[in-house]
């Protein structure tokens, strides 16, 4: 398995660890990633609200320079999902804006062609494991099962809504997927109510106190269900759940102290991977509690 | 006919008891809806089941719930749909193996119960609406006749006329969960319905006034809850987007950092190609900080707000790098990939192109080459007009 190889802009800043563990755990699994180095940040939602032909062409752009390596394309951060499928959407569905944009682009000389068949297609990380690579694919690499270790998802918003946009109706189990993952790695699952909702983050500069009362809520309500450590497919989500998580603490009005873990980190894990290795120690909640969870329960 | 069962969220304030959850046996069409299911449980099975409804047809508004989470209508969502939504819930975690699960029925959140089912639209939804001035602000004088007005200049905002004020979004909004004071998607769906309105003359008013609520546009979390809530849609964040691209089209420095924000992420962009961080963070709260600009008293407290955070960064290793450190050393783009990147901002900036496919819809798609001999034999269209 190859693919043009997205990892966004946070996961090469706040979260190097995320990149690092990617990297990792690809290899362990054989899937060669080939690094759009050169691709541009999605914009986040950010820029479409500036200016939407912007957001637009700066993510045609990344399409084009993933299709120029004749590959589909894997990102690991649920919000680039959610603003380059937005862009995608429009890209796709009226051929006279995609000339219009890719004009912008042919001085480049790339253009972002549309694929009538999904034959190209742009997956998170976790889409791509249970879709493409399998699940029981995955639990037959699993070296270290992550038995007694009570996991709860957290799929960041742009990953789960809009359902129309973000393909459902193709695969309506999407919003299952960290769950099954979790299943297939021999975790256990912890249900919550926060696992769908919003992290916050996108207001963190706007409303600390809205943003931090949500990033809180959840990390709370997963300690309140028994869970040992998140697992998201997002960066953002971790800013606010891991690196604001006691600011959240503060403003929640609680001690929280929950490790949250990136996808890739939980994969690697399973896989036999240390924390160290994995770079579970830049994490600003605590993660010495899944590592010592793992080591009192046998696997 | 295959049976279901509806487990309802019940509350009967008359009982002097807290809410309870009761399980309703009902045999329909799995095309029917989860409305007809509860219609039947409280025909056959308890008349005091309270839920508020009308005219079954998605149309009147009335019948806002919440169904296995899901805000919505619930004469818009079928019961088979709902059964099938139910047992993917269950067929994970605890759950799983435990047989067949009930559809779950709540009231709508963000919002207080009456009885059962019924909310309490007037203390949360009607109070934000009229927040937001729901009506057209003229020049004063009254025309002779109607107002006229290119039919194109109103397609902008027949999204957002679509609402039927039924509620589901502002249920299932996430920053009001949070801030039950935000202004939400219903209300802020409706405001942008006179801000695109070409006779409305208070545009700019009415955008500083939700640009500069604490609990306005910039306290939308962007989370998509409402616009998969909509029955009708309407996408009322999509709409929010949109009064803040107005916002800032007219420049309007809100106190919440939301057009700085924006502003610094836009030019970041531009000149590193990928996100910096730091430099957001600091340009979102002091834009111009290096330079002249005298960042505001909100702005210093947002920033010694997010010291606490910078320290812990240092601390574990996550913003111990130099461009981590010192905001605007993040690298450039590899080669000549940032001056690309730019050029795509003079293409944009030029055209500022924006379309919405709810208004002009996805174009069809031609018929595939094996499936044209299925297809209607090609009629000819006749002598073509010339362009």
């Amino acid at each position: 398995m190859k693919l043009a190889y997205w990892p966004g802009c946070v996961s090469r800043g706040f979260t190097t660890e995320l990149h690092g563990s990617m990297a990792l755990v690809a290899e362990r699994l054989g899937i060669e990633l080939v690094t759009l180095d050169r691709a541009n940040c999605c914009g986040a939602g950010v820029i479409a609200e500036h200016n939407q032909e912007l957001a637009d062409t700066l993510n045609a752009r990344t399409f084009a320079l993933a299709q120029q390596t004749g590959l589909s394309m894997m990102n690991i951060c649920s919000t680039c999902q959610g603003a380059q499928s937005e862009c995608q959407q429009r890209l796709d569905a009226d051929s006279q804006y995609r000339s219009h944009i890719n004009e912008a682009l042919s001085g480049q000389g790339l253009s972002y062609e549309k694929s009538a068949d999904g034959s190209w297609n742009n997956k998170n990380f976790l889409w791509l494991l249970v879709e493409d690579y399998g699940l029981d694919r995955l639990a037959a690499q699993v070296k270290r099962p992550l038995a007694g270790l009570r996991v709860g998802p957290f799929y960041g918003c742009y990953i789960v809504r809009p359902k129309e946009r973000l393909g459902y109706h193709q695969y309506p189990d999407r919003d299952i997927y960290l769950e099954k993952v979790i299943e297939a790695l021999g975790g256990e699952i912890v249900e919550y109510n926060g696992a769908r909702k919003c992290c916050g983050f996108p207001v963190v500069t706007m409303n600390r106190e809205t943003s931090l009362t949500q990033a809180g809520t959840h990390v709370g309500d997963a300690i309140d269900a028994g869970a040992d450590c998140l697992v998201t497919p997002c960066p953002l989500c971790h800013l606010n759940l891991d690196m604001q998580q006691p600011e959240a603490a503060k403003v929640v009005n609680r001690d929280l102290g929950l490790a949250v873990l990136h996808l890739p980190q939980l994969v690697g894990l399973a896989l036999g991977a240390t924390p160290k290795e994995l770079g579970m120690e830049k994490h600003v909640a605590s993660t010495k509690w899944v590592q010592e969870r793992l080591t009192a329960v046998p696997a | 006919m295959p049976e279901y069962t509806l487990k309802v969220r019940r509350y009967q304030p008359e009982s002097g008891e807290g809410p309870f959850w009761e399980e309703f046996k009902v045999e329909l069409d799995p095309s029917l809806s989860v409305l007809d299911g509860i219609l039947q449980a409280k025909d056959r099975d308890d008349g005091s089941l309270s839920v508020r409804c009308s005219c079954r047809a998605a149309i009147c508004g009335s019948c806002g719930m919440k169904i296995n989470g899901q805000s919505g209508l619930g004469c818009k969502t079928q019961i088979g749909e709902a059964q099938e939504l139910a047992e993917k819930k269950a067929s994970v975690g605890n759950g799983a193996g435990g047989g067949t699960p009930p559809i779950v029925v709540e009231p709508m959140g963000n919002m207080p119960v009456i009885k059962d089912l019924v909310t309490d639209m007037e203390s949360t939804h009607w109070t934000k609406i009229r927040r937001v001035t729901p009506w057209l602000l003229d020049d004063g004088d009254p025309p002779e006749r109607e107002r006229i007005v290119p039919p194109e200049s109103m397609v902008d905002i027949t999204q957002t006329i679509a609402c039927i004020q039924c509620g589901a979004c502002v249920s299932a909004c996430l920053s009001m969960e949070a801030d039950p004071e935000f202004i939400g998607p219903a209300a802020l769906a409706k405001a942008y319905r006179f801000v695109g309105d070409p006779r409305d003359v208070e545009t700019r008013e009415r955008l500083y006034d939700l640009a500069q609520d604490p609990h306005g546009i910039y306290d939308c979390t962007h989370c998509f809850a409402c616009v998969d809530a909509c029955p009708k849609g309407v996408a009322p964040m999509d709409q929010i987007m949109r009064l803040r691209r107005r916002a800032s089209d007219d420049d309007i420095h809100d106190r919440n950092n939301g057009h700085n924000h924006e502003l610094a992420f836009v030019k970041i962009i531009e000149k590193k190609g990928t996100l910096d961080e730091a430099l957001l963070l600091q340009e979102s709260y002091a834009p111009g900080v290096k330079g002249k600009l005298i960042p505001k008293p909100s702005a210093i407290k947002g920033l010694v707000g997010s010291l606490p955070t910078a320290a812990r960064g240092l601390r574990t290793g996550k913003m111990r790098s130099l461009p981590k450190l010192i905001p605007g050393v993040h690298p450039k783009l590899p080669g000549d990939a940032q001056e690309r990147v730019k050029r795509i901002y003079e293409h944009a900036e030029e055209h500022g192109t924006e379309i919405n496919l709810y208004i002009t819809g996805e174009e069809e798609v031609e018929p595939e080459p094996d499936e044209e001999e299925f297809s209607q034999p090609e009629v000819s269209p006749g002598p073509k007009e010339s362009e």
